[in-house]
C-alpha cells in the first residue's frame, strides 16, 4: 500500500480565494498590438495554452514596460499568469528572472515562499501539494523564460 | 443491489474488483476511467498469480513439464481471444503489448511492403493518436496520402461521406468502431462492404469497442482488428491484432529475434509460420493468461448483457447530465447508438479543475485531450471532462457524480449558479 496518497486534498488549499479571485478577472489580458517579444507556451498533457507579450520600452531597457498574458488554460494557470503579469509589469528583467526560479524552487519544494516581495504568488504554494498540477502553475513562468530568452538575442 | 432492469446483478460482480474497496480522499472510490484502464478483478489477479506461483516458464522452449504447462495457458489463450471474436482460425491472433503495437504493426509490415508513393489512406476525425500518428508516420515515409472522413453534426459517420473520401487509390482504411471522445459507434460492416468494393483493406480499432460490445470479425468482414486487454479487465502490456490469415502471411515481420524464426544462419533465416512469426521474443507470457482469465469473466457475464448494461447506464448518466446548466455533451445522446464513454464541459470551467474537485469527492475521471488532439482543434476545444462506465459500475455512482458536478459548479462559478 505503500503508493497510496496518505494526506486527504483540502479543495481550499488548492483553490485560494486570491487565486480564484485572479481566475474570475485576470489581470492585463488585453493583448499587445506590437510587443518586442511574442512567447507560446502550450502543455500537451491538459491543453493549457498561453501566449506572453512584452515590451521593454526602448532597445536596451532593462525594464519591462509592458506585459500581456492570453490564452486558455485551467483556473491554477489563468491565475498563475495573472499574478505573474502584476508583478513583472515595471520592474526589470532580473527580477523577473529571479522570480521565475523561485517559484520553481518553491513548486520543487526546494524552498519556501518568502514573505515579502512575492505578491499574491504566495497563494500558488498551496499547489506543490498537488503534484499534477504543478505544471499548471508553472506553464506561464516556462513561458516568460522562453520571453526573456528571446529578448536576450536582440540586439542593444 | 444495483437498480439494473437487466436482470443481471452487477452488484455482485463489484465485489470481485478489490480496488474498489478502497477510499479516496476520504471518500469511497467512484471510478469512472474505464475508457482509458478497466480495473481488474480478483479472477484475473489470481490467475496471473497462480501461473507465477505455479506454472511459470518460458514457452515454445523447454521440453520440460513447465514449459509445457506455459505453452498451454498461453495458447489456450490464444483460442479463447479467437473464439471471443469469431476468428474462423487462432493463427489469425497475434498477441501483441496493446492497440498501439497493432496498429503499428499493420502500418510497419503490411503498410511498408504494400502500400506505394501515391495511395491513399483512410481515416476518420475521431482517431486517437495510436490510429494516426502510425499512418502520418507511414505516410511521410513513403508519401502516401491521408484523408479523412467528417464527423456529422450529430457526431457521426455517415457512409455517403465516406463514399465520397474512398477513391481508387484508396488502399486501407484504419477506423474506430468506438470513439474514445464522443462514445460515437461507427458503422463499420457497411463502411467495409463499401471499401472492399474499392478494394481497400479496412482496419478496425476496437480498442473501446472489444470490451464492450460483442465482436464477430466475420459478421464485420474487416481484415484487421486491434484491441488491448487493459480496457477489458486484463492486465496492461497484453493487446491482440485480428488479421486475415492471408494477410498475415504475405506480410514481412517487424520485429526480428527468438520465437518467429524457423531456421537461422548466419547469414539467412527462414521465418516460422504464423501467427509466431509476429511474436518475436518471450512474450508477456503471464500477461496472456490473466488477459485470458478476463475473457472468462467476460464470458461468464456474456458481452450481450455487458452491452446492456452500458446502455442502461448510459442513458441514465446522460439523462441526468443534460439536466445540469451549463453542460454540455460532445457526442450522441441516443444510448443505443454510442458507447459508455460521456464526454462534456461545463461553462467555461476548465476541464481539469472539475477533475481535481471530483478527485477530491473520490470520482475518478479524465479530462484532457483524450488523444485525440486533431478532433479537440476541430472542436475548438483543448480539453473535456470524460466519464466512462464498465460492469463495475452502478447507478448510485452517477448520482454521486452530478451531486459532485453540482458542488464544482457552485465552488467556481459561485452560489447564485
Amino acid at each position: 500500500m505503500a503508493l497510496e496518497t496518505k494526506y486527504e486534498i483540502k479543495l481550499n488549499d488548492l483553490y485560494r480565494e486570491v487565486i480564484l479571485d485572479h481566475y474570475r478577472n485576470p489581470r492585463f489580458r488585453k493583448p499587445i498590438a506590437n510587443p518586442d517579444v511574442e512567447e507560446f507556451g502550450v502543455n500537451p498533457l491538459c491543453g493549457d495554452e498561453i501566449t506572453i507579450q512584452l515590451c521593454f520600452g526602448s532597445q536596451c531597457a532593462r525594464n519591462i514596460s509592458n506585459v500581456a498574458v492570453t490564452g486558455r488554460g485551467c483556473s491554477i494557470c489563468t491565475a498563475s499568469g495573472s499574478i505573474l503579469a502584476e508583478l513583472i509589469n515595471g520592474k526589470p528583467i532580473d527580477s523577473a528572472t529571479r522570480l521565475i526560479s523561485l517559484l520553481k524552487d518553491v513548486m520543487h519544494g526546494r524552498a519556501k515562499a518568502p514573505l515579502t516581495d512575492f505578491g499574491d504568488l504566495e497563494a500558488l504554494e498551496g499547489i506543490k501539494n498537488f503534484p499534477i498540477r504543478i505544471k499548471c502553475a508553472l506553464l506561464p513562468w516556462t513561458t516568460l523564460e522562453g520571453a526573456l530568452k528571446q529578448r536576450e538575442r536582440m540586439t542593444c | 443491489m444495483s437498480r439494473s432492469k437487466i436482470g443481471l446483478n452487477f452488484e455482485s460482480s463489484r465485489k470481485d474488483f478489490p480496488i474498489l474497496k478502497r477510499q479516496v480522499n476520504g471518500k469511497p472510490l467512484i471510478y469512472l476511467d474505464s475508457a482509458a484502464s478497466s480495473q481488474k478483478p480478483n479472477q484475473v489477479l489470481q490467475a496471473m498469480d497462480d501461473f507465477y506461483t505455479r506454472s511459470y516458464a518460458n514457452i515454445h522452449r523447454g521440453i520440460h513439464t513447465l514449459s509445457a504447462e506455459a505453452t498451454k495457458a498461453y495458447e489456450d489463450t490464444r483460442d479463447k481471444v479467437a473464439r471471443f471474436v469469431n476468428a474462423p482460425e487462432r493463427e489469425s491472433i497475434v498477441f501483441t503489448s496493446g492497440a498501439t503495437e497493432g496498429v503499428n504493426l499493420v502500418a510497419s509490415s503490411f503498410g511498408d511492403a504494400f502500400l506505394n508513393a501515391g495511395d491513399e489512406i483512410v481515416l476518420t476525425q475521431m482517431e486517437h493518436h495510436s490510429n494516426l500518428v502510425p499512418w502520418i508516420m507511414l505516410a511521410k515515409r513513403k508519401g502516401l496520402n491521408l484523408k479523412y472522413i467528417p464527423i456529422t453534426r450529430d457526431w457521426k459517420i455517415d457512409l455517403k461521406d465516406v463514399e465520397s473520401v474512398i477513391t481508387k487509390k484508396t488502399r486501407l482504411l484504419s477506423i474506430t468502431a468506438m470513439s474514445n471522445v464522443l462514445g460515437t459507434i461507427t458503422p463499420i460492416s457497411q463502411i467495409v462492404s463499401l471499401a472492399h468494393s474499392f478494394g481497400a483493406k479496412v482496419l478496425v480499432d476496437g480498442a473501446q469497442s472489444v470490451p464492450h460490445i460483442p465482436t464477430d470479425v466475420v459478421a464485420l468482414g474487416c481484415d484487421f482488428l486491434v484491441f488491448s486487454g487493459h480496457k477489458m479487465l486484463g492486465p496492461t502490456g497484453t493487446g491482440v491484432l485480428y488479421a486475415r490469415r492471408e494477410l498475415l502471411e504475405m506480410m514481412p515481420p517487424y520485429k526480428g529475434g527468438g520465437e518467429m524464426i524457423s531456421v537461422v544462419k548466419f547469414d539467412d533465416v527462414t521465418f516460422n509460420k504464423v501467427p509466431y512469426k509476429f511474436e518475436a521474443g518471450t512474450p508477456n507470457i503471464a500477461g496472456v493468461v490473466g488477459l485470458g482469465a478476463a475473457i472468462d469473466y467476460l464470458n461468464r457475464v456474456g458481452m450481450e448483457n455487458v452491452r446492456s448494461f452500458d446502455e442502461e447506464l448510459t442513458h441514465y448518466a446522460i439523462s441526468r447530465l443534460t439536466d445540469i446548466k451549463g453542460l454540455k455533451i460532445y457526442g450522441p445522446l441516443e444510448s443505443q447508438e454510442r458507447g459508455s464513454v460521456i464526454s462534456f464541459t461545463i461553462d467555461d470551467i476548465h476541464p481539469h479543475d472539475i477533475g481535481t474537485a471530483l478527485d477530491n469527492l473520490g470520482i475518478a475521471t479524465r479530462a484532457g485531450h483524450h488523444c485525440a488532439m486533431p478532433l479537440m482543434t476541430l472542436l475548438d476545444l483543448t480539453a473535456t471532462v470524460r466519464v466512462s462506465f464498465y460492469i463495475y459500475n452502478n447507478h448510485e455512482e452517477i448520482d454521486c457524480l452530478i451531486k459532485g458536478i453540482e458542488e464544482v459548479r457552485r465552488f467556481f462559478l459561485g452560489s447564485g449558479n
